[in-house]
This record gives structure tokens, sequence and C-alpha cells, in this order.
């Protein structure tokens, strides 16, 4: 993962950058209608360059499918240069956070372009502003949307690449085209001839750009749908990957900024001299709603902040606490809500059942994100303009934050992504960006503002803690006829457009729950919003994490009460469901599903649809010492085409680690306005002496349409898990973290 | 106060706090980035380093008790990542974000040190000091087997 060469790819951003080079353009079919999006970028000296417009990946544009209108100007936000040395390089402005993309997305494009995947040299596009238009839409990386949204468009640019320098090959020779064909990086035709792609690449630059290049059929990949090793793996073996908090521009600062305990409260009063006398502290900063210390380093910057005396007005919500917050949802749940779904009649249907119907309330919990490197960025305010270096997942928010911030214009931000230590959804926030520009703006010099891991957990933004009011009715058969849903959770929606929701309906806070599989003919969701003062966020798999875990609980109860055989009850009303019907049926053929278990152990299943793919899992579990044991969980996965196979793997055990993690400890709480936790010894995280034996089965070759896989394996597991333990104990788990 | 450290077989002059933590000495002073900071209070094991070849938690260290002590930090485990640990999380295609990665590392390369056939269950003892918050730990236990054999392979 070289860098680019100063000689080749400087000069091409700048040509670009000035509107130069584009002669044809590549046309999409389907869903992406009429929209360009690959152009040839035709420089001097660079050898081949096509620009690529990839479908935008915000949290925002969480669809993937990206693009405001047909009519959008083209933007490009990823190239792909063939250089006359052969070097294949790909730049584009996606976010690693170890979900594979900086993998996937090359190997898309290696498939098409006929080259070997260690030759792809892949580089994080920065988004300065000769390099690429910095208004462009969103980007950003979220609702694991990068394979799905490049899936098509990548590929049609390395095959339109290929075609490109075949035409350039058989015009030198003096062949047709159709006599060549391209393997490995080269071209050849049947009568001896033979060039490598950076022999052609400059001439090819001024091939014509083929309007719509056919696609490989499936059965022809060679690099596609097989696992290959993440690219990124060796720089995360030697300590020389660079992540946001490792970044350290000449004369940097380090910042650490205290903010106020209670949500939403504002400084007081502030006497800094005490800080001010701790060695190595530059510089307190009064920022309003929190204060700032520079450093010469991290321990100053702490020590200063230890020695601050701040007095807080803590604003409205001082008497919060998490039983205020149950009463309010409570409250909430007890009242019609707006309607989500609503099909047949279930008002009627579950009044007809009277005394049979069963009704099971779920409480959910707030979580935090806790990524592995807390939060951190570092930013440069100069006179005329700013820098910012941040493991991110929102880049053009971080711009405009930056920009508002340091009073610049937009285009005079820069912003450098770097590796992130995990995601998850939370490095979509400016707070952390908000803190290095207003720090650095105030130092005059860059400040790397680090964040502590007890800021890094209570200043999260929190998976909303919800309240679920079920009821549902069983026929004499014991299928369900009557479904109803109640969903109370505060609204991530409202909070990420700053604006009112329509209609009182957040659709997104009922994912999941409006998505409900199950062949029932009356069906009713609705759903209450609820501010209580308490941020909120995207947590991995967002609110398909908490109506996931009511949804397959409330149905293995109903099996239960029907007394039949959870996988088979599910089985028998996913007939109109067959990707649902093909994962649960894997996950419990490979599990063992109905086959004797060791005595104290149990089995759990699930089955849910995220992110457009479909997992189930079953999870074997037994007691020890009063508490939980997950042994083994066997998770079955559809996600349509394979990219690869290996990152799948990875991915669902990964998804799987974090679901459990919150299942069996996850539990944000609030008194007086104040988050409880803070670090490792009270927010818990599973550790590999906890670790089950998970095994991931891929459906190769399924006709589904691509999905994602960073967060759909996080939804099935917490149900697989507790309903396997309500068959040790009996008893039905309704809230989490689990206590048995 | 003046002190030097020996890191990575190198000597470097800093002048800290006495109560600095090594961690920050590393990273913020002596600028080698590869130690990360996950906790503070030594629940995550991301500021692994090894001081005369023991795993410690960087971020509870003194500075000044160090002394003259030998520290290696996954900057110098290897120069081209040929210690069996780092050419098996290659061959297991361990890390995903990557991020506690260099404490995973030099807590395996401790544990092999001492223990050069290790068990799944002293494997979950010498690790289980590590948080991966992308739940790597199964791809880390095959990855220490490997480097095990790789070592005895060497040995």
């Amino acid at each position: 993962m070289g860098a680019w060469t100063k000689d080749g790819i400087e000069g091409v951003w700048a040509a670009l950058g000035s509107g130069a080079a584009v002669d044809a353009s590549v046309t999409a079919s389907g869903g992406l209608n009429r929209r360009q999006f690959v152009k040839v970028a035709g420089v001097a000296g660079a050898g081949l360059v096509l620009a690529v417009s990839l479908p935008g990946c915000s949290p925002k544009d969480r669809s993937g499918a990206g693009g405001t209108t047909e009519q959008a100007a083209f933007a490009p936000n990823a190239w792909i240069r063939v250089g006359t040395d052969g070097r294949v390089t790909f730049m584009v402005d996606r976010s690693e956070m170890g979900q594979g993309v900086t993998t996937a997305l090359p190997m898309m494009l290696a498939e098409e372009l006929e080259v070997p995947l260690d030759d792809v040299h892949f580089e994080f596009a920065p988004a300065a502003k000769e390099y690429f238009n910095p208004m462009f839409g969103m980007q950003g990386t979220g609702g694991s949307t990068s394979v799905r949204a490049a899936w098509e468009p990548l590929r049609k640019a390395g095959a339109a690449a290929r075609i490109m320098l075949i035409s350039a090959a058989a015009r030198k020779w003096g062949v047709d085209p159709s006599t060549c064909t391209a393997a490995d990086g080269k071209v050849t035709d049947g009568s001896g001839h033979s060039a490598s792609y950076g022999e052609l690449a400059e001439a090819a630059a001024t091939e014509t750009l083929p309007e719509n290049p056919p696609l490989k059929d499936r059965k022809d990949f060679k690099i596609l749908g097989k696992p290959h090793p993440r690219l990124d793996t060796p720089f995360k073996t030697d300590g020389s990957a660079t992540f946001g908090i490792d970044v350290r521009p000449e004369g940097v600062l380090i910042g650490s900024v205290e903010r106020s305990p209670v949500y939403g409260g504002k400084v007081r009063s502030l006497d800094d001299s005490k800080a001010m006398q701790v060695p190595g502290v530059r510089k307190v900063v009064n920022l309003g709603d929190r204060v700032g210390v520079v450093a010469d380093h991290y321990w100053a910057a702490q020590k200063g902040r230890e020695a601050l005396d701040v007095e807080w007005d803590d604003g409205k919500w001082a008497d919060q606490s998490s039983e205020k917050i149950l009463a309010t949802f409570r409250e909430l749940g007890s009242k019609p809500g707006a309607v989500a779904r609503d099909d047949g009649d279930a008002g009627t249907a579950l009044q007809k059942a009277g005394s049979r119907v069963h009704e099971a309330t779920f409480d959910l919990p707030y979580l935090a994100h806790a990524c592995m490197e807390p939060m951190n960025a570092t930013a440069h305010v100069r006179p005329d303009g700013c820098e910012v270096w941040v493991p991110t997942q929102f880049q053009t928010a971080n711009q405009q934050t930056a920009a508002k911030l340091a009073g610049v214009d937009p285009s005079k931000v820069q912003v450098h992504t770097t590796y992130l230590g995990g995601g998850f959804g939370r490095r979509a926030m400016q707070d952390f960006v908000e803190d290095a520009v207003l720090l650095s703006k105030a130092a005059g010099a860059p400040v790397k503002a680090v964040w502590s891991r007890e800021d890094d957990v209570r200043h999260d933004g929190f998976r909303p803690a919800s309240h679920h009011v079920l009821r549902a009715a069983l026929d004499g058969s014991g299928k369900p006829v009557a479904w109803s849903h109640r969903v109370v959770a505060p609204s991530i929606t409202r909070v990420f457009s700053g604006q009112p929701l329509e209609n009182g309906l957040d659709t997104e806070a009922v994912e999941g729950a409006v998505a409900m599989p199950y062949a029932i003919p009356n069906v009713h969701v609705d759903y209450h919003d609820a501010e209580v003062g308490v941020p909120v966020w995207f947590w991995r798999s967002v609110n398909n994490s908490f109506n996931g875990m009511v949804v397959e609980g409330m149905i293995d109860e109903l099996a239960h009460l029907a007394g039949k055989d959870p996988y088979q009850y599910r089985h028998d009303l996913l007939a109109d469901k067959p990707i649902h019907r093909r994962v649960l049926d894997l996950a419990a053929d490979k599990a063992g599903w109905g086959k004797a278990l060791a005595s104290g152990r149990a089995r759990g299943i699930a089955v849910f649809e995220s992110f457009n793919s479909h997992v189930a899992q079953v999870a074997e579990v037994s007691i020890q010492g009063g508490k939980p044991r997950v042994h083994r969980v066997v998770a079955a996965v559809d996600c349509g085409p394979t990219v690869n196979p290996s990152i799948i793997e990875a991915q669902i055990q990964s998804a799987i680690v974090y679901g459990l993690t919150a299942a069996l400890y996850g539990n944000i709480t609030i008194r007086n306005g104040r988050c409880q936790q803070g670090n490792f010894d009270d927010y818990l995280m599973l550790r590999i002496d906890e670790m089950p034996e998970v095994e991931v089965h891929v459906v190769m070759d399924s006709d589904a349409d691509q999905g994602g896989i960073g967060e759909p394996g996080t939804p099935p597991i917490a149900p697989a898990v507790c309903n396997a333990l309500r068959s040790l104990t009996g008893k039905p788990i309704r809230s989490l973290p689990i206590s048995v | 106060m003046p002190i030097s450290l020996t890191v990575n077989g190198q000597s470097h002059p800093v002048d800290v706090p006495d109560d600095m933590p090594l961690l920050w000495v590393l990273r913020d002073v002596i600028g080698l980035t590869g130690t990360k900071f996950g906790c503070g209070i030594g629940q995550c094991g991301a500021c692994t380093v090894h001081v005369d070849g023991e795993a410690i938690r960087s971020c509870l260290t003194p500075v000044s008790s160090v002394g003259n002590s030998k520290i290696t930090t996954i900057e110098g485990l290897s120069t081209d990542r040929s210690h069996p640990v780092q050419r098996a999380w290659i061959q297991e295609d361990v890390p995903q974000c990557g991020y506690c990665q260099s404490g995973q590392i030099m807590s395996a390369a401790a544990l092999l040190a001492g223990n050069g056939s290790p068990s799944d269950a002293d494997i979950d003892r010498a690790m289980k000091g590590n948080i991966c918050r992308c739940g790597t730990y199964q791809r880390i236990r095959k990855a220490v087997h490997t480097a095990a054999g790789l070592a005895g392979k060497e040995g």
C-alpha cells in the first residue's frame, strides 16, 4: 500500500481538479439509470486513469443507492490508474474500520481488470480541494453500504479499462480486438503478440471508453467469491498502520476536553489557575459547553484537566435517571403511536382472542460504542484554511464542521482520512472534530484532541434505550393470527436531521419491526419518539439491534406457547420468505438442531434480515455459576454475491462478539443526569476466554441481491442466546443485559 | 527529570515528569505510535510492551520505574515482520480494525517466550487481558498455535 508517487499522480489530481481531461463516459443500467459514473482522465504521462463516481454511503444515505438525481453532475470519488510501469493504483473515499473495504473493493476491480490482486495498490482519497469537488453530496461510510454501492460501477470501471487496454493492443498489432485476451496484467493475441498493461497504458488512454462494458459471468470469477487475505494485514502487525491517534504533524500539541457531566450543561465558572501551573500545560480554553486543556503531551493535558476548577450549570436534565426514563417510555407505551405497518385488522383480531392474547414487554438499555481507539482528531487551523486528520466515517460533515468553526470556506478545509480503530457508527459524529478545530484555533498551533476512555464512554451517542409492547394471538392450531408491536425509542433520525419527525414516525426506528417476516394476517406496528436528554446515535446495526431481539424473542415465545419446535415454527411461517428460510434451514442443519446435547446445554435460534442480508444463528449455551456461557454459535449468511468469504467470516464473528458483548454486559445507566459507566472495569467487554466457537456458513452462488456484511450478524445473536437460555430456565428473557 | 530509556535497542534521552506513564513517553515524546492507548487503567492491553522480556501495561507504568530496563515495542519485535507471531498473524489474517493488535501480538510473543506449546486454556489465560472490540479472538487463538509451530520449527 505504498504512497502515490509524486511524479505521477499529483499531476493527475491537479488536472482533474481543473476540469481537464474528460472525453467519454460509461453509464449504468438498472437502478442507476442514466447517471454517468466512469470517465477517462487523459493526462499525458500518467498512463490510463479512470475517474469513477461510486454512489454515496453516508449514514443518511442508508439505502446505498446514493446520488441525488439522475442529472447530478459527474463528481468522481474513486480513481483507477494503470501506470506506465504497470502499477495499478486505486483510490477511494471510503473508510477502513476493520470491515475490509480496502480489500473488498480492490478485489472487484482486479477481477474485471484482469490483474492479480496483489498488484492493486490502495490509497484513501484525500479530501483536498485540488483533488475533487468537496461539496459533492455526502461522503462517508456506514449502513453496510460500501460493497453494495460499488458492486456494479466499480466492476464496470474495471471492465472498461480492460477493454481499452485490449483495444490499444489490437491497434498496435493491427489485429482484431476479438483475437486478444487480457489476463494477469497482460494482453496477448493468438499470434504470439504480448504486451503488459504498463506498455499499453498510455495508448489505452486515447481509446474510446466503452458505453456499457459487459461484466463477467459469476462462474468465470477468479478472485471474487474466493477467500483472500486482507491487503491491510501486514501494516496491522508491525505498528505501522496510522490511526487518527497516531498522527503527529510538526509542532502538534495535545488537547484534552472536559465536558459537562450532565448532557446539555454549560460552564458557569472556570478557574484555570491551578491547571496553568501544571508543567507542560500551554493553554486552557473555555468553550462554553466544554473546557479544553492544551499541553505538550497527553499526560500533561490530563493532569491539567484534573487541576481545573469548573462549576457547571447542569441545565434541564440534571435530575434525569434510568428509572425516570423507563417510566417515560412505559407511559408512552400505554398509548397508540404513529402507525408504521397495518396489515388486516390486528386490533379486532386481538380483541376477539380475548384472554388468549399473549402480551410481553421488552426493555433494552442504552449502549456505548466503545471503539478500541478512543475518539480523537487532529486539526491545524491557519488564517488561510484548515487541515484535519481524522479517523472518520463522515468526511463531508468533518469538512463542514471544520469550516464553520475555523471560519473558512469549506473548500479551504482538507480532510485526511486515517485508519479507524473501530467505527460502529460512532465516528460519523462530529464532537471530536469540533474539539480539535476549536483548540487549534485557540492555540494557534496544530492540536490533536484525544479523548480518555471515560470521555469516550460517558460522552458517546448511545444506541437508544427502548421499550416494546408486544401482543399476539394464536389460532387453535397454534399459528399466530394477530401481532402488534409498539416501539418506544428516542429517534436517531431526529437527532441526525435536526428536524422534527414527520407525523411522529421515525421509519428507521421501526426497521426490523415493520419487516417482521412471519406470515401473520393481522399486523400492527406503531412508534413513539421520546426526548429524554440522553444523546443517541447509530450503533452497529442501529435500530435492528433492538427490534431483532424483540421480534425473535416474541416469535420464540409464541412457538413455546403453541407447543411447537421454535425452528420448525419459524420455518412454517416463512413459506413466503425463501431467503429467510434458506439461512434458517442451513443454520439449523449445520448446528445439528434437534440432536442431543450434553446435559445442561441448550440451543436457541434466531433469523433476521438487515442491510439487505439474511443471517440465522443457532447458539449453544449453558449456565455456569449463575452466569450464561455461550459455547458455540453456528451462523448461516446470505449476502447475495460473495466478494471475500474470509472477510464475511470475520465480519460475522465480529458482529456476533459485538452483539454478544451487549447481550451479556452492555448497560449504560443514568443517575443525576450523568452516565454511571466510564471504562472497561464497569462497562465490560467480552474477552477471549468467553469467546464461543463461531462457525460461519455462507450461501455461495446466492441469487439474492448484494447485501451488506458489516452489521447484519449483530441482531440475531442476543435473541438466539436468550431463546436458548429460556429452554434451560423456562423463563423468557425480556430485558438486557441478560440476567438468569 | 532527564532520563535515558532503552527502547528497541536504542537509547532515548527524555525529560519528562517522573509519574508520566511509559505509554505517553513512547507515543508523545519518542514518537513510537505503534503502542496504543485504550483505557489508561490496565484493563484492555492495547498498550502492552515488553520490559526485559516481560509483557507489561505501559499505561500504568511510571517512566521512573523502568530504569535501565530494556523496553521492546511492536516496532522492535522485528524489523521486517519476521517474528513468528507476526508471521502467524499474517498467515491467519487476524486483524480487522487492527488497533488492539500491537498489544495482542506483544502479549502473544511474551506467552510463547515462556511456553513453546500453549494449550487453548494457556492462551485464554495469557490473552484475556487484551480486549479486541472487533472480536478477532477466534483467529488470535489459531494464530498463537500457528506461531508456536513456526517458532518450534526455527528452534
